[in-house]
């Protein structure tokens, strides 16, 4: 076949293989000379980024993709003689996989452009890397992987790698404090997650997402199993019982390094949709479920935006107003996720409360991200995280003073930046489930613009500091990196629709319909 | 450490390294593999450790191999999957079982005493993983232990 | 009573991990109770495969054609390489908090908060 049959074929494994193989011969380049580690980095986050988007157009044109691992055929889940058992490991790959994978994919390559030159200054760069690409590794295969064990080990794979890369500057035993925090934690939650597929594996002898949902009945062992998957997944994307490894974690870590683990925590929010979607669906009490992850975002949402605003440290109040905003996506989808036995409901404004939430995760990772990375480009060039030191830096650096503008517009949720349009979804929506908490969320949304509004006077408005007098702007590589990112802000801001009909949509279709995953999987049965 | 214990150690650590590379090439047979012959390989260099000090020790194991054999194992592993591909089939497809050439011969059914010669790229991928991991774990051991500045402490 | 013995050894060991993480003080006790808690669920995985008057998996000079199911075995091996991994993480955050803030107790590690 052809080189791009080859490509589209293969596509699900090449999104896995070619991280993994651009990780493992980083050490090699590096011995050879940095400007060859440099190239060769770039050079396979794009082929990687390039996978992800051809993968993602033909998911949105033809419908969810399979790959089976060694089988015969790329798309044989069952084999022949198995007596309709899928026993191999799958990749499935639906609309909703290949949204995440879409914003993988733009946050990897603008945060790999950043920290070409923001990590120059450092020492043993191959760990790094090796570790960085590990990372999409880990992400990629959360995301696509249809086989609940599987999952697991790409968890795990993303929580060894984060961890290693959040204590990577040892900056006095500060960073190896926040990273031991996170990876304990981690490691608890992860095997509560085995504890989990323990239970499914004893009761459906099946490790297949699919063939555990068509199984499914509600019985006491998937109840304890329900509260096990929720308790560690919510851990692991930050929302409130158990958010205390956040700000440590994202403050201490390299900027480059936080940005791409706003996106790991967004996939394990994946993670915690596609088990209560694609597993439970309705087999499951959906109102109570859905209350419960409704009040998890409330308690998010009000928690993370009033520790964030007597904080001193930059990027620890982002990390706090990262928080809050989890919160958000965890009310849109909970309200989806309980009027979703209700058809009326439903279709009056449950599904465009998922909707809502789904964008807000794409939405989110961008200006989240260039938050992080203009945070970054700050102490790059002036050595110091404390708003009390900082001030005047306007007149200096332009170019990230516009950055920042533009990213703490859109989490505050003001017109023209894409903020808004995700959050507004949400607010018309979840009125009419309870207007209470619709108006939590609005008066959340006030906090926040009035937090960045101090953030921003902080450091960039009043006159120029004697010690700040020579500091330049940033680095071109840096610049580019953080312009992908607001670039993407403002356009997503100006034509919401279209991104909506085209990608967030059909995401949130693939989601709700339990049916037609395991059809897809198990061949129509 | 005593003569007696430094003795024990030089007749040990081949000893330990070829049962280690037996469960790591019969790992299609009986119990083991890749990560269990190469752990059990990484504890030899633990006695070895032990038994002399780590100033010696690091003289004869050197880190700059160990890291080219993780690299060498880990580039092996991923190498056999995507020649799956270049052959054409699905990533990790076993493209050497039943086919006559490597180790290829068609595994006799039911209970046998077992051929060395079987079951495809599985082996291949055990010795990959099993260099891999004494590189990997033989550096962990170094870079904990090198604490141990003195003889017999 | 007696077919339920290793699912009430994964409970106690559960509890004995879980009492250790959360009161000790110290990290490698604190990493000493992950590890009993990673024993207890692969101890929980391996046993959900038995079945009565198996023998092990292996087809090689294997007594009766009765054997127990394989899949957790190969689900246990993937999770105790994962545990091997933790442990090597912890103990080099353990080495280099020693060497930086002189403890390793973690009340005494409390330099980020707020």
């Amino acid at each position: 076949m052809t080189f791009a049959d080859f490509i589209v074929t293969n596509a699900p494994a090449l999104l896995v293989a070619i991280p993994l193989f651009a990780a493992f011969l980083c050490p090699v380049m590096g011995k050879i000379s940095s400007t060859v580690r440099n190239l060769w980095v770039m050079g396979m986050m794009l082929v990687t980024a390039a996978v992800a988007f051809i993968l993602a157009y033909r998911v949105f044109a033809t419908g969810p993709v399979l790959y089976v691992f060694g089988a015969a055929a790329a798309n044989l889940a069952v084999p022949l003689d198995s007596m309709g058992i899928p026993i191999r490991i799958i990749f499935t790959m639906d609309a909703m996989s290949a949204f995440m994978g879409i914003i993988c994919a733009i946050v990897g390559t603008s945060v790999l452009l950043y920290s070409l030159s923001s990590e120059s200054r450092n020492s043993s760069l191959e760990g790094y890397y090796t570790l960085f690409f590990l990372m999409i590794t880990g992400v990629f295969g959360m995301v696509s992987t249809g086989d609940l064990f599987n999952f697991f080990v790409f968890l795990e794979i993303l929580s060894l790698a984060s961890a290693g890369m959040i204590a990577y500057r040892i900056d006095g035993g500060l960073a190896v404090e926040a990273a031991l925090k996170y990876f304990v934690l981690s490691t608890l939650g992860a095997i509560l997650v085995l504890f989990a597929i323990g239970i499914y594996y004893g009761q459906y002898d099946a490790l297949n997402i699919a063939m555990i949902a068509q199984r499914m009945q509600f019985s006491l062992l998937d109840k304890i199993a329900l509260v096990l998957l929720v308790a560690a997944l919510a851990m692991k994307c930050g929302a409130v019982p158990l958010h205390f490894w956040t700000p440590d974690a994202y403050s201490m870590a390299p900027s480059s390094v936080t940005a791409f683990l706003v996106v790991a925590s967004q996939a394990s929010l994946y993670g915690l949709f596609r088990v209560v979607f694609t597993m439970y669906n309705i087999t499951m009490n959906c109102v109570t479920v859905g209350w419960i992850i409704i009040i998890l975002g409330v308690l998010s949402m009000v928690v993370g935006v009033t520790m964030a605003i007597p904080q001193k440290d930059v990027k620890r109040l982002m990390a706090y107003h990262a928080i809050s905003q989890t919160g958000y996506m965890l009310l849109g989808i909970g309200v989806g996720l309980a009027v979703l036995g209700n058809a009326a409901l439903s279709s009056a404004f449950g599904f465009m409360a998922m909707e809502g939430g789904i964008f807000h995760i794409f939405n989110h990772a961008m200006y989240k991200g260039l938050l992080f990375l203009t945070a970054g480009a700050i102490f790059y060039r002036i050595g110091t995280r404390d708003l009390n030191k900082m001030g005047g830096l306007g007149h200096n650096m332009k170019y990230t003073m516009i950055f920042f503008v533009i990213g703490a517009l859109a989490i505050a949720g003001i017109p023209p930046f894409n903020g808004f349009a995700s959050k507004l979804m949400i607010y018309e929506s979840v009125y009419l489930f309870n207007p209470l908490l619709a108006i939590i969320a609005m008066v959340v949304s006030i906090l926040t613009l009035a937090s960045f509004v101090k953030v921003f006077h902080a450091i960039f408005m009043g006159p120029k500091l004697p010690e700040y007098a020579d500091v330049k702007e940033a680095p071109l590589p840096m610049l580019v990196g953080m312009g992908i990112l607001a670039a993407i802000v403002i356009l997503f801001g100006l034509f919401p629709q279209p991104v909506v009909d085209m990608i967030v949509a059909p995401a949130a279709h693939a989601l709700v319909d339990q049916g037609g995953y395991i059809a897809s999987v198990l061949g129509g049965a | 450490m005593s003569r007696i214990v430094r003795t024990a150690a030089d007749i040990l650590y081949p000893t330990i390294l070829i049962f280690g590379l037996y469960i790591v090439a019969h790992g299609h047979l009986t119990p083991g593999g890749g990560f269990q012959g190469g752990a059990v390989i990484a504890t030899g260099g633990a006695l070895v450790i032990v038994a002399y000090s780590y100033k010696e020790v690091t003289g004869w194991l050197k880190k700059h191999v160990l890291l080219g054999q993780e690299v060498i194992g880990l580039f092996g592993f991923i190498g056999v999957g995507l020649l799956a591909l270049a052959f054409g089939q699905v990533f990790f497809f076993n493209y050497l079982a039943g086919s006559g050439s490597l180790f290829g011969m068609p595994v006799p059914y039911g209970i046998n005493a077992g051929e060395l010669n079987t079951a495809g790229v599985l082996p291949l991928m055990n010795f990959a993983v099993g260099i891999e991991v004494w590189g990997g774990l033989t550096i962990v051991i170094l870079y904990m232990l090198s604490g141990l500045e003195k003889e017999g402490c | 009573m007696l077919w339920n013995l290793p699912f009430i050894t994964v409970v106690v060991l559960t509890l004995i991990g879980l009492v250790t993480v959360l009161l000790k003080k110290n990290i490698i006790k604190i990493l000493l109770g992950i590890n009993i808690l990673e024993s207890a669920v692969n101890l929980f995985l391996i046993a959900l495969g038995y079945r009565e008057g198996g023998v092990a998996p292996i087809f090689t000079l294997a007594p009766s054609e009765l054997m127990v199911l394989p899949t957790p075995q190969a689900l246990v091996l993937t999770s105790i390489v994962i545990g091997v991994a933790t442990s090597a993480l912890i103990l080099s955050f353990a080495m280099v908090l020693q060497k930086k803030y002189g403890t390793v107790d973690i009340d005494k590690i409390r330099r980020l908060h707020g």
